[in-house]
């Protein structure tokens, strides 16, 4: 064990399915003792009562979704030193935007009560439109390899990248055969990677969890959809979108 | 006797997950007793819509990260009965195989990682890493193994890849099972020996307290209901028990809205009803596994239990119970000759469809409708949390006077209605929540 000073590591959550955090404690022994090491929570609400003042790293999973939590999330950024936008939600609004293209969805899902206060909510937003984000842990859920190798460079003083590349590349690494090759649709090719492309390795479809690599051709991306990928024009306009619904210009 | 009682809980949050907990005592009097839940919406039942039955499963998933596999399987099912598709048996008992190692994996955090510590007197697992580092590594040993289970049928736990309408995806290889089988008999059930010592040593820690309730699990002839069946069952305060459809869940899960919270509560013939490890408990303990049902005896849990804070006791009896059922299902397989290759079942039809599965805490309902091309028209999910609110609120209610008439102090009441909520493991960041607590004087 290290007597070196530990980082301090708190986790917070917004509007998300937690689904990240829990991805904490899939770690397992080994991995999850050896961060023990060198970091130490302060503050994570899934697993301790404890609560900080002074936070190093804050991993943020969730979207910002009501005006209620802008105070919250200023408190954490006044709080903490480095703040990390921990899953899709968080990063870019995640799988909560596709609310975003609708108007009717407080009376879809709550009908009468829907003018209720507290199902308040507007469109779902990053994290990043209310508080400074220093760095992003894309994907849904966010790659718990990532995590680890993020908060390793942060304790080494290196700066944490993420790829800039498709999950086209990933895919060719570990040999999986091209979902277009077999006549199906994917979003691989303008998605970044990153996660090691489980999805079609999987069989099913890349369906950009971890966000578009730097100016992706969405354009082009729709015409492979239909013409590839055998999908009807308006899905692959519009209802491709899944977890990039605000990154998209068809919205 | 004149006291003044004021506990306040607040955190604020997001879906399932948010949780308050208000008590006034004024001169002895009860002024305030409730169980609030002011969840930030997401509307999942909205985004659906206008979605291909291929990628329904995929978002709703993300209703809740913990037990993603079950909303997973509660999807893929109700759109299979939305579309006349029959899985065929192998699908049925992976499936099956899949929702206990969700059940185990969950059951393995709430008991180990969340209500542990409150048996302990410490606020949460990290200070029992330097005094108790054995048993901390043996349950994150037993976590990690929940989810390298769950990963090798639904290819991850948090959001599973391979589980879609008609099958899996990807089949796991028949070696796959068998390195399965053996890290069970080598591993996991000396690691649950260990847990089981230590949890048998401060089981006697879990409050007095009892509240006859109607009772409400999964119902299937063949097996105690976690993945597969059609029915639901209750069991009443007197033994009765009593059968219902699945597809007429609308009718036995009654969502209303309460003066009393902005949550929705749910009732059946009672004013309120329990779901979860409990409830199955109770309904179908004869169905457990021998195993299972001896270790309920050694830790004194029997039905008609009507204590809401052995929910935890009856989820490590259900821990035994998915291990060697999941046993028996994977040599079933293996003697059967290995997983066999089988493509996906194709839709017959585009209606509507519902479906029921048995997540950690509770029945969980998903229903759906499609249209002639296949995109879902709408949906509908009532989870387990909302069906256990207003039983939480009446548990709340028989509880404080309770606690009030032994004359227990302040902290006394606060840590035993937060133990009750906790209790019904309603989601895990819910529980953790309500561990924050703020006194108003």
């Amino acid at each position: 064990m290290s007597t070196k000073k530990k980082v301090k590591v708190a986790s917070f959550d917004f509007a998300s399915c937690e689904g990240c955090q829990i991805e904490l404690t899939n770690m397992g022994e080994h991995i999850f003792m050896g961060l023990l090491d060198h970091i130490e929570f302060v503050e994570f609400r899934e697993a301790m009562t404890e609560t900080a003042t002074e936070i190093d790293v804050a991993l943020v999973e969730g979207s910002f979704t009501r005006e209620a939590d802008r105070a919250r999330l200023e408190d954490i950024r006044r709080r903490s030193k480095i703040v990390i936008a921990m899953g899709a939600c968080a990063v870019s609004g995640g799988i909560n935007a596709l609310k975003n293209h609708q108007s009717d969805y407080k009376q879809a899902v709550y009908g009468k009560d829907a003018g209720m206060p507290h199902l308040d909510s507007h469109d779902a937003r990053p994290i990043a439109t209310v508080i400074k984000v220093d760095y992003v842990l894309p994907g849904c859920p966010m790659n718990k390899d990532e995590l680890v190798k993020v908060v390793s460079d942060l304790v080494h003083g290196k700066e944490p990248l993420i790829p800039n590349y498709p999950v086209c590349v990933e895919c060719k690494l570990r040999e999986t055969v091209c979902r277009y090759h077999l006549g199906e649709h994917c979003m691989g090719l303008v998605a970044r990677a990153g996660c090691g492309a489980p999805c079609p390795a999987h069989g099913i479809p890349c369906e950009a969890c971890r966000g578009f690599v730097d100016h992706p051709n969405t354009e082009a991306l729709a015409m492979v959809l239909v013409e590839k990928g055998h999908l009807p024009k308006q899905r692959a306009e519009t209802l491709s979108r899944m977890f990039t619904a605000n990154a998209r210009s068809d919205k | 006797m004149s006291k003044n009682v004021n506990i306040h809980v607040h955190h604020v949050t997001r879906v399932e997950g948010h949780g308050n907990i208000v008590v006034n005592v004024n001169n002895g009097t009860i002024e305030k007793c409730e169980w609030q839940v002011p969840e930030a919406p997401r509307f999942f039942e909205a985004m659906v819509r206008g979605r291909h039955f291929t990628e329904v499963a995929r978002i709703t998933s993300r209703i809740c990260g913990i037990c993603s596999v079950g909303h997973t399987l509660a999807s893929v099912k109700a759109t299979e009965d939305a579309l006349g598709i029959q899985i065929s048996e192998q699908s049925h008992k992976l499936r099956t195989i899949l929702k206990h190692a969700e059940n185990f994996d969950s059951h393995v955090v709430h008991v180990l990682f969340l209500a542990a510590p409150d048996l302990f007197g410490v606020k949460s697992v990290f200070p029992l890493v330097p005094t108790h580092e054995p048993v901390v590594r043996t349950a994150l040993r037993l976590k990690r193994f929940g989810h390298e289970w769950g990963s090798v049928l639904a290819g991850r736990t948090t959001h599973p890849t391979k589980v879609v309408p008609g099958g899996f995806s990807d089949l796991p290889t028949t070696k796959e099972l068998q390195v399965l089988r053996k890290r069970f008999v080598d591993e996991v059930v000396p690691d649950f020996k260990v847990a089981l010592e230590v949890l048998t040593s401060v089981a006697h820690k879990f409050p007095k307290f009892e509240r006859p309730t109607e009772y409400m699990a999964l119902h299937n002839t063949q097996e105690y209901g976690v993945y597969g069946g059609d029915q639901v069952q209750t069991i009443m305060p007197d033994g009765t028990k009593e059968t219902y459809r699945v597809a007429d869940y609308k009718s036995i899960t009654n969502e209303y809205v309460s003066p009393l919270s902005t949550a929705k509560y749910c009732r059946n013939k009672m004013q309120s009803y329990m779901a979860g490890a409990l409830a199955r408990f109770n309904n179908h303990y004869d169905q457990l596994h021998p195993e299972a049902k001896a270790l309920a005896t050694a830790l004194g849990l029997k039905p008609l239990c009507s204590n809401p804070y052995l929910n935890s006791v009856a989820q490590v009896v259900e821990i035994a119970h998915s291990v060697h059922e999941s046993l028996r299902l994977i040599d079933e397989i293996l003697d059967g000759g290995g997983v066999k290759d089988e493509p996906l079942v194709k839709p017959t039809r585009f209606a509507e469809g519902s479906a029921a599965v048995e997540v950690p805490r509770g029945i969980l309902f998903h229903s759906y409708a499609y249209d002639k091309n296949g995109m879902c028209v709408n949906g509908n999910c009532i989870i387990p949390t909302n069906q256990n609110h207003a039983n939480i609120q009446y548990d709340f209610e028989k509880l404080l006077p309770e606690m009030l008439a032994a004359d227990k102090s302040q902290d006394d009441i606060r840590l035993a209605m937060e133990m009750l909520v906790r209790g019904y493991d309603p989601c895990i960041s819910c529980s953790t929540h309500v561990l924050n607590v703020e006194f108003k004087q």
